[in-house]
């Protein structure tokens, strides 16, 4: 401890070249960070209030249309609700069948082979996202690969008619976000002592007390943080719906991106954007003690 | 122990996760050595995909871009974050715990909000779209991730190792240059492949920044399946997947996934 000390201690006083150097080492980054995320956020916000984009050769206003236009039209207030919705429903089937994983992993196998496994776990995450939903399209579609083999297993089984429909979607996202629940909630898990378990089975406990009582409260950082990194995403995707959904894949994700791709309503975009924002910082500021604990 | 029924359940279960993670992938990867265009079974085995592709420019050339748009992001993002994670280290400031705090907008906001307040912004500033605009993107989403990576190996490092050096009588230059970057450079290596992985397979940001002609291998794609897409994309879909993998399998060398064993 007194060699820490007497490193530190020099430092403390030649104060001037110690903020010249942060700034230095740290100013780069977080220059890039304020041109390519804060000012466009800043510019967002600014053109939610216009009647059109700000350059010299349009006529454009400020005005409250953007935001009157999500409160008063049930139009979009449905499709918040339904990616509220879809965002919920995603985190509560990666949790169904993460978790359950996640404790295998942790708790059942060990050494090498939960490396590899864990490894497993992580490469389809890694990879691109838009080619894993993609290639959902080839397994779901009609006569595709999941319908022929429920048709070999069970002879006469029929059509699903999945693709393009809701449940598609959920799929789809799902598998996208499985890892991180496994991810999140295998940290959890690993750090619960396993003489806690053995302790409370020798006390009499049953499997299912020990799960409710010992394992589900400890891992509930772990748990929390998983559904949280999902539902985020996941309100925000347009992508997945698009691919999946077809006309049934209609959410505010894909609203916001026809408002900059197709119909060139940036200023009705931003709007969007910037409610969607609003509900993803609520629910950062609701789980904020929790997301804490986890991290 | 391993004969419990409870542990060959868990096995299982363990199996039937890996199988939904994989399967669409393995059936992606099946069908283009597929030759039927619509995907018959059974499978008629062959590399016609991979002719095809060898011979599609536009495909190629979005390959090409999204490679040097990873290249640069990659070079900018480690280079930056690596500097900002020696100063988190080792100066104690009063704006750090915001400064921390302001990695996670690019990795806590969902892509499209960037995305679209990138597109806004650099259209109306003049900054423009194309690939210089999806650097600046890339390089932002990259940064955290970077900083993550090499704090989390700076964190074992010894200070007294360069307080050592420097009463051996070497120069700043020479410390930072013998001690703290040969001790940095794997957590350096693996930040700068996460950088090239953020970068390789962003699609969101890419795709609100391209400008018809000039874009990334994932924009192509999507542009691909939207207007009915060919098995070609099947085959470039699975190379990429390849690739991907072996750059995770050469990260795991350097950065220990699963925390400590």
């Amino acid at each position: 401890m007194a060699v820490s000390d007497t490193t530190t201690a020099p430092m403390n006083h030649r104060r001037p070249s110690n903020a010249r150097s942060i700034l230095a080492l740290t100013g780069p980054a977080y220059l890039w960070l304020v041109v390519t995320v804060l000012l466009p956020l800043a510019a967002m916000f600014y053109f939610s209030f216009l009647s059109d984009v700000p350059l010299a050769a349009r006529d454009w206003h400020a005005t409250l249309a953007n935001y009157a236009a999500f409160f008063q039209q049930d139009f979009y207030r449905t499709l918040m609700w339904r990616s509220l919705r879809l965002g919920f429903e995603v985190a509560l089937w990666c949790f169904v069948i993460g978790f359950p994983c996640a404790y295998v992993l942790a708790k059942t196998i060990k050494g090498r082979w939960r490396e590899a496994l864990f490894l497993m776990v992580i490469i389809p995450f890694w990879s691109n996202a838009l080619i894993r939903v993609f290639s959902w399209t080839m397994v779901l579609r009609g006569n595709g690969i999941l319908e022929r083999f429920l048709d070999w297993l069970i002879p006469g089984f029929g059509s699903l008619d999945l693709m393009f429909t809701y449940a598609a979607v959920v799929i789809g996202l799902v598998h996208s976000y499985l890892p991180y629940m496994i991810l999140t909630c295998y940290i959890s898990l690993s750090t619960i002592d396993d003489d806690l378990i053995d302790a409370a089975r020798s006390m009499g406990a049953s499997r299912l007390t020990v799960l409710r009582r010992i394992i589900l409260p400890l891992s509930m950082p772990g748990i929390v943080a998983g559904a949280v990194l999902i539902f985020v995403p996941v309100i925000g995707s347009f992508m997945e719906p698009r691919i999946l959904g077809g006309r049934e894949g209609t959410f505010l994700g894909t609203v916001i991106e026809d408002q900059f791709t197709a119909v060139f309503n940036w200023p009705l975009g931003a709007a969007l954007s910037f409610i969607l924002l609003a509900c993803v910082m609520i629910i950062f500021a609701i789980f904020q003690p929790i997301l804490r604990r986890a991290s | 122990m391993k004969a419990r029924p409870i542990n060959v359940l868990a096995r299982v279960y363990l199996g039937l996760v890996l199988a939904f993670l994989y399967v669409p992938i393995l059936v992606m990867a099946a069908m283009s050595f597929n030759a039927s265009q619509f995907y018959m079974l059974p499978i008629d085995w062959s590399f016609d995909w991979y002719v095809k592709l060898a011979s599609n420019a536009r495909l190629l050339e979005a390959t090409r871009n999204s490679i040097v748009v990873a290249l640069v992001t990659t070079a900018i993002a480690s280079v930056l974050g690596t500097a900002a994670s020696i100063a988190f280290f080792r100066y104690d400031f009063r704006f750090k715990k915001v400064l921390q705090a302001a990695l996670f907008p690019p990795i806590a906001i969902p892509w499209l909000i960037t995305g679209t307040a990138m597109l806004m912004f650099f259209f109306w500033s003049g900054i423009g779209r194309g690939l210089h605009a999806m650097i600046l993107g890339h390089v932002a989403l990259a940064l955290p991730y970077v900083i993550i990576v090499v704090s989390a190996r700076i964190k074992g490092f010894d200070p007294d190792l360069e307080s050592a050096a420097r009463s051996l009588g070497a120069s700043p230059w020479q410390v930072v240059r013998h001690v703290t970057l040969p001790y940095l450079a794997p957590g350096f290596i693996a930040g700068a492949l996460f950088a090239f992985a953020v970068s390789f397979d962003q699609f969101v940001i890419s795709y609100f920044l391209s400008v018809p002609g000039v874009s990334t291998l994932p924009v192509e794609i999507y542009t691909a399946i939207k207007k009915g897409f060919t098995p070609e994309i099947n085959a470039i879909s699975t190379l990429v997947i390849a690739f991907s993998i072996t750059l995770l399998v050469i990260v795991s060398r350097f950065y220990r996934f699963g925390g400590d064993r």
